[in-house]
């Protein structure tokens, strides 16, 4: 982990994030961001032999729901935020990849 | 060069729950477009998921039936992608502590039977669904949310056609716990294919291929086939198979390649912060076990051993749990398990076919089948007026009433049918003659006339009776 991030793998998360900067700002936060890499690196350092991984900060666990429906009827205002709506539908740019699980 | 070939399928089949996995809205099909989404699902800031009890039930119930071992203890991670149809830009899934793993189904296929693993099982969220024309996509989020299990098979399925056996058994088992209808075709159960083909005896798996949301069972058989074939031949030229995904063609029954963007399967999975980790109890793992329907090859069993019936009613019988419940029902109503399964297997499966409808979608009961069936084994009614009282209770008319109704009821007392036939030996006494001499061709002619004085409703049983008393008597 001790490698630089460096230019193209920042330009990378900032695509899957579906970020985009300029040249400048590059300049700017690849540095910034190679700074907080370096704290992680300082935290894997540690010793954590036979300590169990953290999936949680909350030590509350099994906390469930029954099954049962409520419909919330807010439709009407869920669809009001949409930028566009065609007959209760959420009207987007066409998209022509399919969408995969 | 002899090749063999390795398939791996991942199987995402769809719970009936009543509510979403992480949110209250309702799990319902025909609805209008977003009537069922709420804030979590639109995925609105600051709203925090909650885990439906229900989905994580099922799931387990989901893993015992296909022999898996149930995880202890669990959490929940993120995947992350951008796509209109899940407005988070994540879905909440399993990737790191699945629900159950290193399960089996069993399948039988040219007589051979053989296990085929399950690597693991995931419960998940389902995204929306888009619809398109021309310029712009449409979003229902209706189906955002809605609970899936995701289950992966281990490396062991060798041919196209022990996919479709491994499908059809794992079908089968998920449709007799009752939690998903697993209908290919209304997408409650899809299928995503990888292959890939080695020369045999190589120690070195080939490049796969994938094939995603392939919607029936005869399609993944084509497809894979047509794979497994192309593969072969692509080693055999001396080419090289690319690792990508592809798209089964119906009407070439082919499979073509889809263009992939480099990079774009990246989803950065982490631990899901919203959603504390779970532990399963074994009390309640057995509470599940318990409430857990049998599964076919038990009620085979049953009935076959129990019941009296061939190898092959019972396997008809257990082709879908409804059939089989019904059949159950039936019989426990007090009906004769063999005529039960007659009336289920030609008369009812015959109606199914020609509706094209499922035996839930009829107005059929088991207590109307047992009555109808009842009233034929006590003389009620003939088989053939059992055709047509039939007509009437798949129809939801019962048995009895219909039959006397529609004047379909027997006459099946002796009082009654004594006087008619002793008019018809009086009318033909060459036919006492000729039964006196040996020609029983004579008593049949009698039968006849007596059905004919009766308009076919005389109990076929008990005019035989009197009438060769009163023969005997002349």
């Amino acid at each position: 982990m001790a490698e630089k991030l460096g230019r193209e793998a920042a330009k990378h998360v900032a695509e899957l994030a579906k970020l985009s900067f300029t040249d400048e700002e590059l300049d700017q936060f690849v540095p910034q961001l190679e700074d907080t890499m370096h704290l992680f690196d300082d935290l894997q350092k540690m010793d954590t032999t036979g300590v169990e991984p953290m999936y949680s900060p909350t030590q509350e666990a099994n906390v469930m729901r029954e099954d049962v429906a409520v419909p919330s009827g807010q439709r009407d205002a869920l669809l009001a935020n949409a930028p566009e709506t065609d007959k209760g539908l959420i009207k987007v740019p066409a998209i022509i990849d399919e969408s995969e699980d | 060069m002899n090749f063999e070939t390795t398939i791996g399928l991942e199987v995402h089949v769809e719970l009936k729950t009543n509510s979403k996995i992480y949110s209250p809205s309702p799990v319902a099909y025909g609805s209008d477009p977003n009537a069922n989404t709420n804030v979590i699902d639109w995925g609105y800031p600051g709203v925090l998921p909650s885990l439906n009890k229900g989905v994580v039930r099922d799931g387990i119930m989901a893993g015992l039936a296909l022999h898996a071992q149930i995880t202890k203890h669990m959490h929940f991670d993120r995947k992350n992608y951008f796509y209109p149809d899940n407005p988070k830009a994540y879905q909440i899934t399993q990737s790191e502590t699945p629900i159950a793993h290193d399960g089996w189904v069993e399948i039988e296929v040219n007589g051979k039977k053989k296990k085929i693993g399950i690597a693991e099982m995931h419960i998940e969220e389902d995204a929306g669904k888009n619809t398109h024309t021309g310029q712009y996509s449409y979003v229902d989020l209706n189906r955002q949310g809605t609970p899936l299990i995701e289950i992966v098979s281990k490396p062991d399925i060798a041919s196209p056609e022990e996919a479709v056996a491994y499908l059809e058994a794992l079908r089968q088992r998920i449709q007799f716990t009752g939690i998903s209808d697993v209908k290919m075709e209304e997408g409650s159960m899809r299928v995503d294919t990888n292959i890939s083909v080695r020369p045999f005896g190589s120690d070195k798996f080939g490049t796969k291929t994938e094939m995603k949301n392939i919607n029936s069972f005869n399609y993944v058989r084509n497809a894979l086939e047509f794979e497994e074939k192309r593969h072969q031949a692509v080693i055999l030229s001396g080419g090289q198979i690319v690792q990508e995904t592809r798209r089964y063609d119906e009407a070439t029954k082919g499979t073509v390649s889809m263009r992939t963007k480099e990079g774009s399967d990246d989803y950065r999975y982490f631990p899901e912060p919203d959603l504390p980790p779970l532990d399963v109890s074994d009390d309640w793992i057995n509470e599940i076990k318990e409430a857990m329907p049998q599964m076919p090859g038990e009620r085979r069993e049953h009935y076959v051993e129990d019941l009296g019936l061939t190898d092959y009613d019972a396997m008809v019988l257990t082709q879908t749990k409804e059939m089989a419940d019904f059949f159950e029902a039936a019989v426990a109503d007090g009906a004769d398990a063999k005529r039960v399964a007659n009336y289920l297997m030609n008369d009812v499966n015959s109606y199914l076919n020609d509706e094209h409808i499922d035996l839930q979608d009829t107005k059929l009961t088991p207590a109307h089948l047992a009555g109808m069936v009842k009233l034929i084994d006590d003389g009620t009614i003939s088989s053939k007026m059992a055709k047509k009282v039939f007509a009437g209770i798949i129809d939801g008319e019962e048995p009895a009433e219909f039959a006397k109704a529609h004047g379909l009821v027997q006459i099946s007392d002796p009082a009654e049918l004594k006087p008619i036939i002793d008019g018809v030996l009086d009318n033909n006494e060459q036919s006492i003659i000729d039964f006196k001499n040996g020609k029983d061709r004579a008593v049949g002619f009698l039968v006849g006339q007596i059905m004919k004085q009766t308009r076919g409703k005389a109990n076929p049983k008990i005019v035989n009776q009197i009438l060769m008393k009163a023969l005997n008597e002349r």
